[in-house]
């Protein structure tokens, strides 16, 4: 059977065998380097064409259909162009700023990757604080825009910036408790455990009502924490023209493009591995026959599934409902999500602690 | 009170979004409904509007008579200039002068589609056509006499 842990302990006995041990590290974190980076750049390809794809399909269009077969290679076409083009730094812009945003956000999102568990065994770091590692670093992303609208030296980036800030404290909360019901019925932060206690059913069924407002709630948040609408007024194109990245063009603007979707991923695999059990097969209760058949398809398999179902889910949420203003983004968080999933923390510790869950 | 008030709000909104959800999901489900035309694929059966306005065109019978009288009226009334009447002096059998068309030159590269050239000729000598595919690598093709060789004003039109 394909299995992505046999691959890497065939790699590292493999490096064992050739080399001291501290060569195997330097060598094993090299090939995780590049690996991420193709990662990245792949998603870039494939999650923007999905993205149009989707879109056209829910606009009754068709959507790119002209570059490769169905329009496959549409993303490579603009990759292309786009490193092709100049990459022009405003006159009165900060230059060291300005050059340096687009790698700060690409670099969240880098990090983010290390916790996530891809496979059965397969995780870049298995740290013991997971979950506090992924909330903590994600907010530094805004960082990166402040640093982009600010240096653009452009009104419209200023304001978008600003936007993105209010947006992204705020919303942080709620993501935050979210995660934080999953914590308290797991017990533990380490994404391993939290995938490994789902092993007779994922948390959204096991977890009763409140695991499936907590999803809802995260799925909200964490759309507004990609600034993508209905939470898109960050970027807003018809009324701050692009927000933050008016004033970027060439490569540094497809390094902002390209992590959104990589933020996108990211939220969305961390919710998978959260409420539908990451690499997991699906499991219920003792049907022992139907256990072991669905153990036969790849935990990889399993993961990529749900993470893409939970993309699609937010790129369905995007082309259907209209961006909120300002003011109805903040009375939505503080009004409404904060509140409820604050409830939503207390009923699931009651239920912890009496153990009502399965 | 309030927190009765507070639930319905939530509900209702939840509510409202999943039906927006429902029926864009229905749309993405239903791929064989997509009212977009695939434009160079179908140009055998695209079928043009009639008032759709693509260019000016002077109609001319099957005897290539046209009801054209001369009478610049679409000239003068072109905001830019597009058309351009130029006229000659035909002497009849009778040996009466009488004005004609020598050439209509329309210039599509300057026109915007306005249709007062249309409204303005008090003969309906031109009208607009659909055809859109103007694309030339030549500006000049652009300018085009508008009234075919050898053609002349039908009898009766003055």
């Amino acid at each position: 059977m394909f299995s992505l842990e046999g691959i890497t302990t065939n790699v590292q006995d493999w490096l064992l065998m050739k080399f001291n041990p501290t060569m195997a590290l330097a060598i094993e974190c090299v090939i995780v380097i590049l690996l991420s980076i193709s990662l990245f750049a792949l998603l870039g390809l494939v999650l923007v064409l999905m993205e149009r794809k989707v879109a056209a399909h829910i606009q009754i269009r068709l959507g790119p259909n002209r570059v490769g077969p169905g329009g496959m290679f549409q993303t490579v076409a603009d990759t292309l162009k786009l490193i092709m083009k100049e990459g022009l730094v405003p006159d009165k812009a900060d230059k060291f700023l300005f050059n340096l945003a687009p790698f700060v956000v690409m670099m969240v999102g880098m990090l983010l990757l290390a916790p996530i568990a891809f496979a059965k065994n397969f995780q870049i770091w298995d740290i013991s604080i997971g979950v506090l590692y992924i909330s903590s670093v994600s907010s530094l992303s805004v960082i990166g825009i402040l640093m982009a609208g600010w240096a653009s030296n452009n009104k419209y980036s200023l304001i978008g910036a600003m936007r993105s800030g209010a947006q992204i404290v705020s919303y942080e909360l709620s993501a935050g408790f979210a995660v934080l019901t999953i914590v308290v019925l797991t017990g533990s932060l380490q994404i391993s455990e939290i995938v490994n206690a789902q092993q007779n059913g994922w948390w959204i069924f096991k977890g009763h009502i409140p695991a499936v407002i907590a999803f809802v709630l995260y799925i909200i948040a964490v759309t507004a924490e990609t600034n993508r609408a209905p939470f898109d007024l960050a970027e807003a194109e018809s009324e701050l023209t692009a927000g933050f990245h008016t004033e970027y063009s060439g490569m540094r603007f497809a390094l902002f493009f390209l992590a959104e979707y990589i933020n996108i991923f990211i939220v969305c695999a961390i919710g998978a591995t959260l409420f539908f059990g990451g690499w997991m097969p699906l499991h219920i209760g003792n049907w022992e026959a139907f256990n072991h058949l669905m153990d036969y398809i790849p935990s990889s398999v399993w993961f990529m599934g749900k993470t893409f179902f939970l993309i699609f889910l937010i790129m369905w949420f995007r082309w259907t409902f209209p961006r909120l203003r300002v003011d109805q983004l903040l009375n939505l968080e503080w009004k409404y999500l904060l509140p409820i999933s604050l409830f939503n923390l207390l009923l699931v510790a009651v239920i912890a602690i009496l153990g009502w869950h399965f | 009170m309030f927190l009765k008030e507070y639930i319905t709000d939530v509900v209702t909104g939840v509510i409202s979004l999943l039906k927006g959800m429902r029926k864009t999901g229905y749309y993405f489900t239903h791929p064989k409904e997509i009212i977009t035309e695939q434009y160079p694929d179908n140009r055998a059966t695209l079928l043009m509007s009639d008032r759709f306005k693509g260019e000016v065109v002077m109609p001319h019978d099957a005897n290539n008579e046209h009801t054209c009288t001369g009478c610049t009226a679409c000239e003068l009334a072109c905001p830019n200039g597009t058309i351009k009447v130029v006229t000659k002096f035909e002497t009849s059998p009778e040996g009466k002068k009488k004005k004609a068309i020598d050439a209509l030159v329309y210039r599509l590269e300057l026109c915007t589609m306005c249709n007062l050239c249309i409204v303005a000729c008090p003969s309906d000598a031109i009208k607009m056509a659909p055809n859109f595919e103007h694309s030339v690598f030549d500006r000049t093709k652009l300018t085009k006499v508008l009234n075919q060789p050898g053609s002349k004003i039908r009898k009766g039109i003055e």
